[in-house]
């Protein structure tokens, strides 16, 4: 318990070190980050505005030995720079600066007193290290939240069922589809069948360039369970590759209506409703 | 549970009202067989709508309600299959194969219509 309370004693008289020698460290530390050309994406008086804030933060952090309020603004922070294009290695680099900045501050300032300056450094590291390691925590965490909703909307976004006639969908099928992107297709394919009340489906898969055997069975089962609400599936764009690989592979494609490509598929399934396209006069 | 078949027209109508037991589906199999030819019917719907679970042996029922029909002289159409019943289905390998299917009531009819036009 003495132990603790020497800690954070010591804690007590750094924290006042740095609030009286705020403005130059500070300026040092910003000194520091331009020469080191980090946060290049930022302006100068950004970088300056950012790293007060940085620098009250940390300090407050070290005063009050709780890292909420600093993971908070290190969260907030990382919305903000994330779409402006800065990397993990950046915001990493910064704060590792500022801890050295501050170091070297404390060294210039115990340099008489190694004793003291050794207690000081005992309590400043472990919390400095912690500060680090939350700031760039929060970062990394946000990156990914930030991924998981970008891929979340490629998702939602990848996968549209269109009417193009009455009766008539297409499903146009781009990139690369893994078992649960085939999962949501499939159930997306059947919702659309039923409220738009469709009798056939056009599948274009031009836009997928490869293909296993688990999603190549997904697709089999998708035109399945078309067929059991009654409509019928036509497949088109199917791959030179794609071919080959699904014949290699040995998938019954028999129940597969397949077409060359998406025009010859849209010409088929208008003949399979009864539509018939014809040209009003010459193109000019 | 008893299902109620309809006479309409050329066509006899069974609504399934709830999920049956296997007891249900057979006793369904034999009075549709035989009232197909009793009321010279040429058409058969069985609409699963309220259906949201198909089991293996309701399926294979389904299919043999339909072959049977067929060997009687009329056609079968199965209507109202849920989106999540049939992917369900076809997971578990059971896709009605060579029975013909349609997405409701109306369907299933335009469909009877159709077949009987061009076989007159």
């Amino acid at each position: 318990m003495a132990k603790r309370d020497e800690s954070s004693e010591l804690l007590r008289e750094l924290v006042a070190h740095l609030r009286q020698n705020r403005t130059q460290l500070r300026e040092e530390w910003v000194v520091r980050i331009s020469e080191t050309r980090l946060l290049t994406a930022m302006t100068k008086e950004e970088i300056f505005a950012e790293a007060t804030s940085v620098y009250d933060s940390y300090v407050e952090a070290l005063e009050t030995e709780t890292f909420e309020a600093l993971q908070a603004y290190a969260r907030n922070l990382s919305e903000r720079i994330i779409p402006r294009g800065v990397e993990t290695h950046e915001v990493v680099g910064i704060v590792l600066l500022l801890r050295d900045v501050l170091a070297r501050s404390l060294f210039a300032k115990y340099q008489t007193d190694f004793k003291k300056l050794n207690r000081i450094l005992d309590a400043y590291e472990p919390a400095a290290n912690r500060i680090a390691n939350t700031v760039a925590v929060g970062f990394v965490q946000e990156r990914e939240r930030v991924i998981r909703q970008q891929q979340e909307a490629i998702r939602e976004l990848s996968t549209p069922v269109l009417q193009v006639r009455e009766r008539l969908l297409i499903l146009p099928i781009i990139g690369v589809i893994d078992p649960q992107r085939a999962r949501q297709l499939t159930e997306q394919l059947l919702r659309g069948i039923r409220t738009n009340r469709a009798k056939v489906v056009v599948i274009d898969i031009t836009g997928v360039a490869a293909m296993d055997v688990t999603v190549a069975n997904h697709l089999v089962q998708t035109v399945e369970a078309s067929r059991l609400l009654g409509a019928t599936v036509i497949v088109t764009g199917l791959s030179p590759e794609i071919a080959q690989t699904l014949v290699t592979i040995g998938v019954d494609l028999g129940k597969m209506n397949t077409v060359g490509d998406l025009q010859g598929g849209i010409e088929q399934a208008e003949r399979l409703l009864g539509y018939k396209v014809m040209a009003l006069a010459e193109p000019s | 549970m008893e299902v109620p078949i309809l006479k309409q027209g050329a066509v006899l109508i069974a609504t399934f009202q709830a999920a049956l037991s296997d007891a249900d589906l057979n006793q369904l199999r034999s009075a549709l067989v035989q009232q197909v030819v009793r009321f010279r019917s040429r058409g058969v719907i069985v609409d699963v709508t309220a259906m949201d679970v198909m089991d293996s042996f309701a399926s294979r029922t389904l299919r043999e309600i339909a072959h049977m029909i067929r060997l009687r002289g009329a056609e079968t159409v199965i209507v109202g299959i849920q989106p999540e019943v049939a992917f369900a289905m076809v997971q578990l390998g059971l896709t009605l194969e060579g029975v013909a299917t349609a997405l409701d009531l109306e369907e299933g009819l335009a469909y009877l219509n159709q077949k009987f036009k061009t076989t007159k």
